[in-house]
């Protein structure tokens, strides 16, 4: 799948986006937790308020995701 | 109806133009624009502009989903909604909402619902800049309850 980063997630992890392989069963908050196992800094980017997103729309840890997804992870937004 | 994101700078009276062009808006009695610009200042001083990140793709349906929910609950007869990204100077344009409704209450709650609904759903990150150093903008609690005034409104319907 693919996973995109933005603002100070993207900043701190110093990635834009990624590939990865997910198994049959992932959920998005499935995938948040393999990606803060990667390190100090993902760790720190991730574990704070984070918003995600499955194929651009918004939505909660539960749902459920494959290989074909595009899953987007964000802070609060401040637009406006 | 239009959402459009933009690093260009735009022209309130040709977006008023564009919004008042289209025909059920002709027979709208009401019309209400908003327009956000860059604040020289922040809680802690002087600031040196800003720069705005966004979710290509993502950021303009979310835009467009705001304006079809405004348009259905308050029986708007067009809506347009224009963000600029990029780095903005102070006093720069950031954002320009639109309204049409055949009455001014609508009108006027249609921009409103769509402005506090923005700050808390579509995908536009804030950074300030002062001097060389740029931070980014925590989202305010103040925001989040003027969108959650629309959402217990929901509740109550």
């Amino acid at each position: 799948m693919k996973v995109k980063f933005f603002a100070q997630i993207r900043e701190i992890t110093g990635t834009e986006s990624l590939e990865m392989v997910v198994p049959a069963d992932a959920t998005i908050e499935g995938v948040r937790q393999a990606l803060m196992a990667k390190g100090s800094t993902w760790h720190e980017a991730l574990s704070a308020n984070v918003l995600c997103a499955c194929n651009q729309t918004l939505c909660d840890g539960t749902r459920a995701v494959s290989d074909q997804d595009e899953v987007a992870f964000f802070p609060p937004v401040t637009g406006g | 109806m239009f959402a459009r994101v933009s690093e260009a700078d735009f022209s309130q009276q040709a977006l008023y133009d564009e919004l008042c062009a289209h025909s059920l808006a002709s027979q709208s009695g009401a019309v209400v624009t908003f327009t956000g610009r860059v604040r020289d200042y922040n809680a802690e001083g002087a600031i040196d502009g800003i720069e705005l990140e966004y979710y290509p793709g993502m950021t303009e349906s979310a835009l467009q989903q705001l304006l079809e929910q405004a348009t259905a609950r308050f029986e708007l007869t067009n809506a347009g909604i224009v963000h600029r990204v990029g780095r903005l100077p102070n006093q720069a344009q950031i954002v320009w909402v639109g309204t049409c409704a055949a009455h001014r209450q609508d009108a006027f709650n249609g921009a409103s619902y769509i402005m506090d609904m923005l700050k808390q759903s579509v995908p536009i990150w804030k950074k300030e800049w002062a001097g060389d150093t740029a931070n980014w903008v925590a989202a305010k609690g103040t925001d989040s309850e003027a969108a959650m005034r629309w959402l217990t409104e929901d509740k109550d319907d």
